[in-house]
Order: structure tokens, then sequence, then C-alpha cells
């Protein structure tokens, strides 16, 4: 369906990737809800998969205390909620990854505060 | 010699007749169609404009005595308050932040129902309706006044109260209710009506006014009790106007159903997620409870609402898609919504804080299958790092609806461990949203919210810092420029209670340590 206007109704998208300086992407952590909310990020194409890990999401969910234990090689990412296979070693734009994609990563045996999904 | 007048006596109902409708003319100098452009092209059919139900049945010159005689009351209580240092008398400075919510969020919606109805009270073909929606505009006007007049004496004490308006345009958590309301207002004048009056007056305001209003009095607020008291007999009649309007449109012909049903599902939804900040407000921010939200919940929507659409049922209405979602939700939303501005406490205008002992057990009471498993863990684990110095502050912008401008919080239905996540595509863009109702609404005019303004968006787009800000400066801080842009003051404004400006300044005033006042 569509607006029904009494003009042409026509206006520009607000988040189109020109008026961003980079991608956005959008990352979950799943099972660790003390996190509220999955958090949105610009990062340039070129950056490496595995720079999340090491880099990026520290700074963000570093103050969980399974985020230091979790090993990078058994995480199981989703893309749009499908079970997803990136290669670490590829950037994000190789990965496929586009603007305003949303990924979610599981850690296996990490599943929150005693196992509370916090 | 003048011919004496011979003054007729005539009835209530005649005399109504001729202060409305015997006022309204027909043009003939131009159409009538061009006059009146709005009230067709949404679809609704209406044959005969005579048959709507004057609801309020009240002329303008009784109108002006009665809100008078209301205002002369509310102002002189508002004067006594401040007088007697009216602030001291609240229960803690804690409550504070539920004002500074209301103040920052639901009284620029007042301002925002001014210009609605005024809007729609010209553009009606019927008089009876364009009366009943003017004198609703100059109420909603009023509202606006006596809140930002009551609210304005706890500007002198405590911080965060001092830019309203400025706020309501910018801050990131402003632009739920903002959206929720230019949606409505620039959609057409029927389902303007169906939003504003219906779904969010009729079906869901005793949520906001009845709990938050007894919640005032608990708390030892008496000028915001009185502004709401002042307030309720025009709710009543703002009640009133919701149902006529939709009775209205589905007796006028069978082909509004439709359209009218598309309306509620949309708007009973919208309502519902804006009122999330009331759950919160009143699980979390009341220091002294007066029900729990699920409670009123219970009695304000299940309840009414049951016989509400069981007497719609007769002219083909159900109950609104998102209802058995929304029931559901009334053991989650507000620990969802408060923790996530626990999350963001350094980018907020309120504080919050880690619930007290007594207040914990409290939720455990009131929410025993939800509470203590799903969300007392983050809590316990918040307070323990809090007592290390260590408090929880989250600085990456999160992730909203498309649609109603929430962090997604909210979880599955059925699955309160996950996050529900809904995508679609539009013009090779992908858009995201917190529930299937969110992401239906969008589909059903996308070309409206694709123009969204989501915060984190605009903030990394670069247009949420003050003109002449350099990004590319050395030493730029991005969150610090985003809270000057909102005019929020770093270190007063924000952080946690705990150790805040108004935790300090309200012991002191009530000669009392901190330690004292928390005992």
């Amino acid at each position: 369906m569509s607006v029904v206007s009494l003009k042409l109704y026509d206006f520009p998208a607000k988040d189109l990737r020109e008026n961003f300086p980079a991608p956005l992407l959008f990352i979950g952590w799943d099972e660790h809800l003390m996190f509220g909310a999955p958090i949105a990020l610009p990062l340039p194409s070129d950056t490496p998969f595995g720079a999340l890990g090491s880099a990026v999401l520290p700074g963000i969910y570093g103050y969980h205390p399974d985020f230091n234990k979790i090993d990078w090689n058994t995480v199981a990412w989703t893309k749009s909620g499908q079970p997803w296979k990136p290669d670490l070693g590829k950037s994000l734009a190789e990965n496929g990854l586009k603007h305003k994609d949303v990924i979610r990563f599981r850690t296996p045996g990490l599943n929150g505060l005693n196992s509370s999904c916090n | 010699m003048d011919t004496p007048v011979i003054k007729k006596k005539i009835g209530l109902k005649e005399r109504y007749a001729a202060m409305t409708r015997g006022l309204a003319w027909d043009t003939t100098y131009q159409l009538m169609d061009k006059v009146f452009p709005y009230d067709k092209y949404e679809g609704i059919k209406i044959h005969d404009w005579d048959k709507w139900e004057d609801p309020f049945r009240l002329t303008m010159d009784a109108y002006w005595k009665y809100q008078g005689e209301k205002e002369k009351k509310l102002y002189a209580v508002i004067e006594a308050f401040a007088q007697n240092n009216g602030q001291l008398g609240v229960t803690d400075a804690r409550y504070l932040s539920a004002l500074k919510i209301f103040l920052t969020g639901v009284s620029p919606l007042e301002y925002y129902a001014y210009r609605g109805f005024a809007h729609v009270g010209r553009q009606f073909t019927g008089a009876g309706a364009r009366v009943a929606c003017q004198m609703q505009s100059i109420d909603e006007l009023r509202h606006n006044q006596t809140q930002t007049h009551a609210l304005s004496h706890y500007n002198k004490y405590f911080n965060g109260m001092h830019s309203p308006k400025h706020m309501y345009d910018r801050v990131w958590y402003l632009s739920v209710p903002k959206s929720f309301f230019e949606d409505a207002y620039t959609g057409g004048p029927f389902e303007f009506l169906t939003a504003v009056s219906f779904s969010f007056e009729y079906v869901l305001t005793n949520l906001l006014f009845v709990p938050f209003m007894s919640g005032a009095a608990h708390n030892g607020d008496l000028s915001t009790v009185t502004f709401g008291f002042s307030a309720q007999s025009d709710e009543s009649r703002h009640m009133t106007l919701g149902i006529e309007c939709i009775k209205f449109m589905l007796e006028q012909d069978p082909d509004n159903v439709p359209i009218v049903q598309r309306w509620i599902d949309k708007w009973f939804w919208r309502g519902y997620r804006l009122l999330s900040i009331v759950a919160m407000m009143q699980d979390y921010m009341l220091p002294k409870r007066v029900m729990s939200w699920r409670e009123s919940w219970e009695m304000y929507v299940e309840k009414n609402g049951e016989s509400l659409f069981r007497d719609l049922a007769r002219y083909g209405i159900r109950k609104p898609k998102g209802w058995t979602q929304a029931c559901e939700g009334k053991d989650h939303i507000s620990h969802q919504t408060f923790a996530v501005f626990y999350n963001y406490a350094a980018a907020a205008a309120f504080h919050t804080w880690v619930p007290e002992e007594k207040e914990m057990a409290w939720l455990s009471e009131k929410y025993p299958e939800t509470f203590d498993s799903l969300y007392k863990p983050r809590w316990d684990y918040w307070r323990e790092q809090a007592a290390k110095g260590n408090r929880f502050y989250q600085k990456t912008l999160p992730m909203l609806c498309q649609t109603c401008q929430i962090p997604m919080i909210f979880t599955e239905p059925g699955d309160a461990t996950k996050i529900a996540y809904r995508e679609t595509e539009h013009k090779g863009d992908k858009y995201h949203f917190c529930s299937d109702h969110c992401k239906d609404i969008f589909e059903n005019e996308p070309e409206k919210y694709v123009q969204a303004w989501l915060p984190p968006q605009q903030i990394y787009q670069g247009n949420c810092f003050k003109e002449g800000v350099d990004p590319s400066a050395e030493g730029f801080d991005p969150l610090l420029a985003v809270l000057d842009y909102y005019n929020l003051k770093v270190g007063r404004d924000n952080f946690d209670f705990e150790g805040s400006e108004d935790q300090k300044n309200f012991a002191t005033w009530c000669g009392d340590s901190v330690e004292g006042v928390k005992k």
C-alpha cells in the first residue's frame, strides 16, 4: 500500500547510504539483554571483519563478564536472522555487508549472567 | 421611540444549535469541496453530517465561564505551592525525574494536540464536528500552559527542566512522542481523530492520567495533582468526542469500516508503544508506588477494552491486531524501558538509578513470573559494579525501530530472552522494526516512514551539532557536542541519581545527609 494524499507525495528517504560517512551496520549480541538494544555504527566497508571482535566490540560490550571469554572462532553469526558464516580475514564489503544490514552473534556456552540471558 | 425587544427564552438545545450549527453556512462563491479539501480524500464517506451527535453540547460562552473558574482555582493552588516551598514536600528527589520526562515528553504533546485540533477544527465540512474540535484545541493549549506553569516552580530548584521545547525537538528519546504526534497530524482529519481522540484518549489515556496523577498525590506533589484535576473534566469531553467520531464514521457507510479498522490497528499499537515510558515511570520512578503497570493495564485497558470492542463488534470492528501482544507486554515493557535508560543515562536529561532493595522486592511481588528470572539479574550485577565505582554507561548509539523510534528493546512474543528483529526493503534500502505491528504500519505507508528523523542516524550524518562546530577539529568529542546541541548540562542533568546535584541539594534543603535521606 502507499500513502493516500491530495497531491503528489514524493519525499527523499532520510537514511540513504550517501548521507553517511560510511555504511551503517547494526550489531546485536544475543542472550545478553543487559545491553538493552542492539547498536548502530557507521563502519568503513574495508574494515576487516575480524576487527569487530578485536577492536570495535570491546568498547561496546567489554563491560560484560562474558565478553573476555569469547572465542571468536566458535561464535555463531546471523545476518537478517539467517545463519551466516563471515570470513574473519575479509573486509565487511567482501563479506557482502551493505548499508543498514543487521548482524547478530551468539556465543555458545556464554549466555549471560548466570545463564540468565542478561 | 424604540421598538420594544421581546426577549424570547430559548431552551438549552435550541441555544446550543443557534450558537454552533446556526453560525455555519454553505459557501456559494466557491465550491464547498474547494473550501473543505481535506475531509474526503481519506476515503471516508459521509452522507449526512446532521447525524453527527454533538458530544459536548457546550457553547463558547459557557466554555469560557467554566474554564475561567477552573483556572482561578488552579493558579491559587500553584501560587500557594510556591509560597510554601512545596518542592520540599515531595517524597524524594528521584521523583523529579518522572516530572522531567512529563515536562519534556508529554506537555509538548498537548501543544501538538492544540495544533492538530485547530487544523481539523477548520477542515471538517460538518459544523458540529468543527466546533467540538475547536474547543478541544483550546483545551489542549490550556493544558500545555498549565503544565508549564505548574512545573516551572520545580525548574528553580532541580536540573534538567530548563529547555523542554528545545529538547523536545532534538533529544533522542523525545523523538518517540514527537514522531507519534507528527504522524497523527500529518494524516487526514478522520485519521487524526481516530488516532488521538479514539485510540489515544478513549482507549489509552486513563493509563497516563489516573495512575500518574495518583502517583503525584502519593509522592507529595500537589502542584501536578492540581493540574491533573483541572484537566480531568476536559479529558472526559475528549473521550466522548473520540467515541462519537468512531461511531459516526461507522454508521455513515459500510465502506468506512475497513479504513477505520486499519487506523485502529495502527494507532492502538503506536499509542501502546508510546506508553512504554509511562510504564517505566510507574514501576521504577515513583518513590512511593501506587499500582504496578501490569495492574493498571489490566484495570484500564483489558477490562474496559473488552467491553468497548464487544460494543463495536456490531459495526464489524474487531480488537486491534496488536491487542494480544500488548497484553503480553504488561509483564515486560516497564523493565525493558527503564533498563535501556539506565544504559544511556549519560545522554538523558534526567537521572536513573538501581532500584533499592525494597523496591526490587516490590517488583518481584508485582511481577512474579518475570522479574526475578529475567530482569533482576542485570540489576544485581549493575548494583555490584556501581558499588565498586564501575557504573555502567553505554556510549554507542542504539539501533531504533523505524516506526516507533524506540531502541530495539522489545522481545519476541512468547520468548522474552530474544530481542524481536523484523525488517523489510523499500526501494533497495533496508528498514528495521521492533515488531510485526510496527512493520505493518511502515508497509502500509512506506513513503511516510522513510522520512523518519531517527536520532542515531541524524547524529552519524552530522546533523546534531551546534552551528559552527567543526567535527574535524582536534580533540573533537562527538558525544559532548551532541549533548551541547541538546542544551543538556553535562554533570548536572545527566548520569546516575547517586551523586547528582539534585540528590545533594534535596538532602541539604531537608536538613539531612544524603545517607539519611536514603535509609
